[in-house]
């Protein structure tokens, strides 16, 4: 018993390392190899926390939302507001983030998740204009259209400060990306996360044997606002500025495209389509903002009209086991 | 009293245009099941076309309208014959993937064609004066989107609930094999819906013109609101779309002149609060 134990187990944990082993060493490669593109490299990590959190809410649980940019810019203002007026050590401007993000997702879902389909969907869209209208409004405390600035944020840990070249802030991100990758594929293979996917699967069934349905969901709604508010408050500690568009309706609906892009309910799929989608807009926004649109529409157009679960197959059969991994060194070998 | 009846005015024919371009989308989520959100882009189109005929080719206003509603239509039926009744099946989030990545596209065609200025379409003297109802005088513009939007709701709450069009379309998207096997052409009926619900979103895109500005981010600018009018007014609701549209118009246009410093404040919890009453829709009851 012991001894097949020991079998099945052996592999699978070697396999569950890799991911982070391929990350690693595409990081430590756009560190050595592309110093000039570490500005981007660092915007997608932010981002791909940004999706895996949205992954959480859309891919495991099943709720479509447009409102996700809600819990990154409130955890934006959050650290903003924090740094500029009780600290600017970076670990803890992370911290007041997440419980940030994890507290307005908490506020909201108690509203938000009596509702489900569409209605959720317009209901998250309203919740996130109401914040933007409002941190509009509040110039005293968010700068309003201007943006929020004037704050400083110290050296990570005391040691590395942020340096012009970007280097602190992608090992800095780099890092708080892999940790977040760790916790939330814990999180998800846990008795909790396969609550979350039957949820998913049958919302009557798991209310039937008795789970409960709204405690479960707004627990993840909640953890996703946490992890959503870790990215937003990168971003702020990053380009020392948050701005209105950061609880903005654009942000949400990109980060759904990412996620698809890259496939829902896998965390991997999360980052490599925020790869993928950031270094496409990276290189085509630099020729024209709207012929960007081209390719960014052909792709989605191509991405549903192409049977993309047979093609994913075939991947999948080819190189054994992770299609997403895979996805994500080819965009960032085109960096 | 003077500038609430002026707001009141300015709400109602905001509304109505949200209305126009709404119904359409309320008819394909509602009843065909189909999750578009480049209905914009069909207002947009729309406007666009009409703009173009009427300034640089010297149509008159009626006619470049008419033309515009028809060459709408005509791409709203070629869209659906081409693609979209492929994806009649496929699941939401493909169907928003594929619409966005559609609308995407239409706002890279507008900037390729016509640039990234706002197209101005120009009103006939007759429609740029004022009229005098006896109590008051009312722009002629304003007349004519009111007329348009009382219109429309009679003729689609006509079409959909009398006419033999609205029975085949009601079986149609109740069972369509069923329907289909007692010889109703299932494949004419969706095409003619949505080049239907395309003419009349041009439709809603020309006549708003003035408060909803012909530029090409149009589609994604406005889709929240129109969705946001669907989804309050209850999927396939036209009534319920009617009176969601005048609401948050009215609404919106309030906040516009009262307390424009709150931004879209008021309409968003405007629209959370009415959601969070009546989920299935303004006109229906909960349940």
């Amino acid at each position: 018993m012991h001894a097949t134990v020991l079998t099945f187990d052996a592999p699978t944990r070697s396999r569950a390392l890799l991911p982070y082993a391929v990350l690693l060493g595409l990081g430590a490669a756009v560190y050595w190899l592309f110093p000039g593109q570490l500005p981007l490299a660092t915007r997608i990590a932010i981002m791909a926390i940004f999706v895996m959190s949205l992954d959480l809410v859309v891919g495991y649980a099943g709720l479509a939302t447009l409102g996700h940019s809600a819990l990154y810019g409130v955890g934006a203002y959050a650290t903003g507001i924090f740094a500029s007026h009780i600290s600017g050590d970076p670990l803890l401007g992370l911290a007041v983030g997440a419980l940030a993000g994890a507290a307005i997702a908490g506020l909201s879902g108690l509203f938000l998740l009596r509702y489900d389909g569409l209605t959720f969907l317009m209901l998250t869209i309203a919740v996130s204009q109401i914040l933007q209208n409002l941190a509009s409004k509040l110039r005293d405390w968010t700068g309003g259209d201007d943006g929020l600035t004037g704050f400083t944020i110290k050296p990570v840990l005391g040691l590395a400060s942020f340096d012009m070249f970007g280097r602190t802030a992608f090992v800095y991100c780099g890092v708080v990306l892999l940790v977040s990758l760790f916790v939330m594929r814990r999180l998800m293979a846990s008795p909790f996360g396969l609550a979350c996917v039957g949820i998913h699967q049958n919302r009557r069934r798991m209310d039937a044997i008795g789970a409960n349905v709204r405690g479960q969901l707004l627990r993840l709604y909640a953890i996703a606002g946490a992890f959503a508010g870790i990215a937003g408050a990168l971003s702020a500690q990053v380009n020392q500025i948050v701005g209105l568009d950061s609880l903005g309706f654009e942000l949400s609906a990109e980060a759904l495209v990412m996620l698809v892009l890259g496939g829902t309910g896998t965390l991997l799929g999360a980052i490599a389509g925020s790869a993928v989608f950031m270094t496409i807009h990276h290189v085509a926004s630099a020729l024209n903002p709207y012929h960007w649109l081209f390719i960014i529409g052909g792709l989605l157009v191509l991405v549903v009209l192409v049977p993309r679960q047979r093609l994913l197959a075939q991947v999948k059969r080819r190189v054994a086991g992770f299609p997403n991994v895979r996805g994500a060194s080819a965009s960032k070998q085109v960096a | 009293m003077q500038q609430l009846a002026n707001i009141f005015i300015d709400g109602v024919s905001y509304g109505m245009v949200l209305f126009v371009i709404a119904v359409g989308l309320s008819v394909t989520m509602g009843l065909m099941r189909f999750v578009n959100l480049a209905h914009g882009a069909f207002a947009m189109t729309g406007g666009y076309i009409a703009a173009w005929l009427v300034r640089d080719h010297g149509f008159g206003y009626a006619s470049g309208v008419l033309v515009a509603l028809l060459a709408t239509a005509a791409l709203g039926a070629l869209l659906e014959l081409v693609v979209l009744r492929r994806l009649y099946r496929r699941s939401e989030l493909e169907q928003v993937l594929f619409t966005i990545g559609l609308s995407f596209l239409f706002v890279a065609t507008a900037n390729l064609l016509a640039g990234p200025q706002v197209q101005l379409l120009p009103l006939p003297p007759a429609l740029s004066g004022s009229v005098d109802l006896g109590v008051r005088t009312l722009p002629a513009h304003r007349m004519l989107v009111l007329g348009c939007g009382i219109a429309v709701l009679l003729l689609s709450i006509h079409v959909m609930a009398r006419s033999r069009f609205g029975v085949w379309l009601r079986a149609t998207v109740d069972n369509t094999s069923a329907a289909s096997a007692l010889g109703i052409p299932v494949q004419l009926v969706y095409v003619l819906t949505f080049a239907a619900g395309a003419a009349l979103a041009a439709l809603g895109g020309i006549l708003g013109a003035e408060l909803m500005p012909l530029e090409p981010y149009y589609p994604i600018k406005y889709l929240v609101l129109v969705l946001v009018v669907v989804a309050v007014g209850g999927l396939g609701s036209i009534p319920g779309s009617f009176a969601a549209a005048l609401v948050l118009g009215t609404v919106e246009t309030t906040s516009k002149y009262l307390a424009s410093e709150y931004g879209s404040l008021f309409f968003f919890a405007a629209v959370a609060l009415l959601l969070a009453w009546r989920p299935q829709g303004l006109l229906r009851a909960r349940g």
